[in-house]
């Protein structure tokens, strides 16, 4: 603990000075954490100069800061309306099926999350696992996707 | 003599999702053990996304033969074809400058896009890159703030607001005492939130160093000396390429101090969002960017007057910024003679969902909607008939058939109680049940809203039920009517567009789609 404790400080630090560093500063840790840790906060806040409940504000605000630990892979699927267009619904359930969770529900190793639009509305349908972009998902290729993260421990979140 | 070609395999997100990199990889490979000189270039995106990932090989001639969408089992095939005169591979396009959907088109702000290296300054260079900066370090403030006003460009986010009006605001303006703040700011909105777009996204991911030009522009315009770049986290490819091009012109003296040896001082730092459509409304942008929760502001003071940490600052999207080095380099004049009516210049159309030729077409404003779904995206992908096509995101209007000859400029479409925002066109076929559209628009209000007035947050939540009782024939009739004072309300007293604009994609679809709304079907 007291490891991760002294990292927490030294990420915090590097945004001390910086006008608003508060976003970048969480962004760093939960890339090296995978989420932004309860315990963490008081040092955030007494780092940045800010208070307790400032900093607990922000992290629940944004959908991307996560305070649990992540599962050890994550499928987010776009569920945005170009996606509808091409017949992401019927993923939504295909992947709540076969996952055994629902959406936004952190499951024992692979989380599904929502996301509303990735970017990819020409090549609809659209996923981000583990940090890597795939589109024109069907059943086929969102069933192998899904394959591939239970058939291995841990992903690299981005 | 050993063979030597130069080949193009983009590295943009949608190629990359689509199997570029694999491509990539393969294509080194097979060179490799075919005695292949190859030279790989990782360009952006053409934009004919449909043909993704599009492979282009340059014998040395100088012509660009496409190819696509390739795949790496392609490859062997697609190199042995190019040997045998004659020989067409049924994957091959022809010359990819002279495909009519790509040479039809008026690329200004995307002129660069797909073609260079996006990481190369040089590249950027040798293709008019930096001219207009340079032009720019010759004139005054005034005179670079009254070409973007003559120039007629309208801010590309989604309310089309005047450019030149609002840097002349920040120009005329003086910093206001803040503990943070220093000087006046350059914000460029790259929070592309807007479902069926992605135009900021290519041009970022395609030529970086035209938007920070642009922004760079902006700055000795208005006086600023530090810019942003408020991107979300959904772009990771966008985020590294602005990264990467931020230190190359920070490198070659075209960022930070003395630029290009004018003595002017201008940097850029990127921030990442974290997931908040709202962040993507300017004020609620700035609340972000000065490490906030993303609350809306009340209007005024406009930031325009006191925005990023206190100090005047112009907010202005991607496309905006990224089309100010053409109007400096080429004139006002010449960016003002295309488009139609008050839109002038060009817009990157992005043309998704169901529909067989999707991906983005640069075009004067006044092209009308049916061209674009027929002419450019050749009709549904599915095969079956288009029904509904949303415009402007999931704060737009769905448009009916019968409409469709409606241009494409922003009175237009205003006028048949639309909006073309930030120019996403997405198709649906007729198989879209549009009371479920018209309950996700209110249900994405829900899960976005900043929660900071009523008719937002609540109201949004009490749409999603009343749509469901309307589903399930529930009170009809009365169930249609509390749902049509409930967009009222929306509509008259949200603090900002998320809860005003919510009511346009829910009543646009009870309109014009009144059979999905009708009891007995649905029941
Ligand atoms: C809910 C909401 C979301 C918005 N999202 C974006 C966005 O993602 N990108 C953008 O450029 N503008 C967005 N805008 C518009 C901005 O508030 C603002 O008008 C724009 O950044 C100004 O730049 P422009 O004049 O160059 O368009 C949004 C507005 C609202 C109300
Ligand atoms: S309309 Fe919605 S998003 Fe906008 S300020 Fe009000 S609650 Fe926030
Ligand atoms: S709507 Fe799904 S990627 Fe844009």
């Amino acid at each position: 603990m007291s490891q991760t404790k002294a990292s927490v400080s030294e990420l915090v630090r590097h945004w001390q000075d910086v006008p608003g560093g508060l976003m970048p500063a969480l962004w760093s840790i939960q890339n090296a954490f995978g989420h932004v840790p309860s315990h963490a906060v008081p040092e955030i806040a007494s780092i940045l100069n800010l208070s307790v409940a400032e900093v607990h504000g922000v992290i629940s605000f944004y959908h991307d800061f996560k305070t649990e630990p992540a599962s050890a892979h994550s499928i987010k699927l776009c569920r945005a309306e170009a996606c509808q267009a091409m017949g992401v619904r019927a993923l939504e359930t295909f992947a709540e099926q076969r996952l055994g969770v629902k959406f936004d529900e952190q499951g024992p190793l692979v989380c599904l999350e929502s996301v509303y639009c990735l970017g990819l509305c020409a090549c609809a349908p659209a996923a981000m696992v583990d940090g890597k972009l795939h589109a024109r998902l069907n059943e086929q290729k969102l069933g192998k996707l899904i394959d591939e993260c239970e058939s291995t421990e841990a992903g690299a979140h981005d | 003599m050993t063979k030597t070609i130069t080949a193009y395999v983009p590295a943009d997100a949608s190629a990359v999702a689509l199997g570029a990199d694999d491509l990539a990889t393969e294509m080194a490979q097979y060179c490799a053990s075919a005695g292949i000189e190859l030279t790989l270039v990782r360009n952006g995106s053409r934009g004919l996304t449909w043909l993704e990932p599009l492979l282009e090989i340059d014998q040395g001639d100088g012509h660009r033969i496409g190819f696509g969408p390739v795949t790496p089992a392609d490859v062997s095939s697609v190199l042995r074809s190019i040997d045998e005169p004659g020989s067409e591979h049924e994957l091959a396009v022809g010359r990819v400058e002279e495909l009519p959907l790509f040479a039809q088109q008026q690329r200004l702000t995307f002129a660069r896009v797909g073609v260079t290296d996006p990481l190369s300054l040089d590249d950027y260079l040798a293709n008019e890159g930096y001219i207009g900066l340079q032009n720019a370090l010759q004139m005054s403030a005034q005179n670079i703030v009254s070409r973007i006003t003559e120039s007629g460009l309208r801010g590309r986010g989604g309310a089309a607001f005047p450019a030149g009006i609002k840097w002349q605001t920040v120009l005329d303006a003086s910093s206001n005492s803040h503990p943070v703040g220093k000087g006046k700011y350059i914000v460029c909105n790259a929070d592309e939130g807007d479902s069926g777009t992605f135009a900021d996204r290519l041009l970022m991911e395609g030529d970086p160093f035209c938007l920070l030009e642009g922004m760079t522009i902006a700055g000795i315009a208005i006086g600023a000396e530090q810019g942003y770049i408020y991107l979300r986290s959904e772009y990771p490819v966008a985020h590294a390429t602005l990264q990467a091009a931020i230190a190359a012109a920070r490198d070659r003296n075209y960022l930070g101090d003395n630029i290009c040896g004018s003595g002017k001082h201008f940097d850029i730092e990127v921030r990442l969002g974290a997931g908040a459509y709202i962040c993507g409304e300017e004020t609620s942008l700035l609340e972000s960017l000065e490490g906030k929760r993303g609350m809306v502001r009340a209007k005024p003071p406009l930031p325009a007057l006191a925005g990023l940490f206190g100090q005047p600052t112009v907010v202005n999207n991607v496309i905006t910024l990224a089309s100010v080095p053409v109007i400096l380099a080429k004139g006002a004049q010449y960016y003002q003679n295309f488009g139609v009516g008050r839109s002038r210049g060009t817009l990157p159309i992005q043309l998704a969902g169901n529909v067989r030729r999707g991906g983005l077409f640069e075009l004067p404003f006044g092209i009308s909607i049916r061209e674009i779904i027929f002419d450019y995206g050749g009709g549904t992908l599915s095969g079956r008939p288009a029904k509904a096509v949303q415009i402007g995101g999931p704060l737009g209007a769905y448009i009916p058939e019968p409409m469709w000859g409606t241009l494409l400029d922003y009175e237009a479409l205003a006028e048949i109680g639309g909006m073309l925002g930030h120019g996403g066109i997405v198709v649906f076929d007729d198989s879209v049940d549009m009371l479920e559209q018209a309950q996700f628009a209110m249900q994405f209000c829900a899960i976005e809203s900043c929660g900071k007035c009523t008719p937002c947050r609540i109201g949004s939540v009490r749409g999603v039920e009343t749509l469901e009782k309307i589903r399930a024939n529930e009170d009809r009739e009365s169930n249609l009517i509390l749902l049509d004072e409930l967009c009222e309300t929306m509509r008259d007293a949200s603090l900002c567009a998320m809860g005003g604009l919510t009511p346009f994609p829910v009543t646009s679809a009870v309109r014009h789609f009144p059979e999905d709304f009708g009891g007995e079907q649905n029941a």
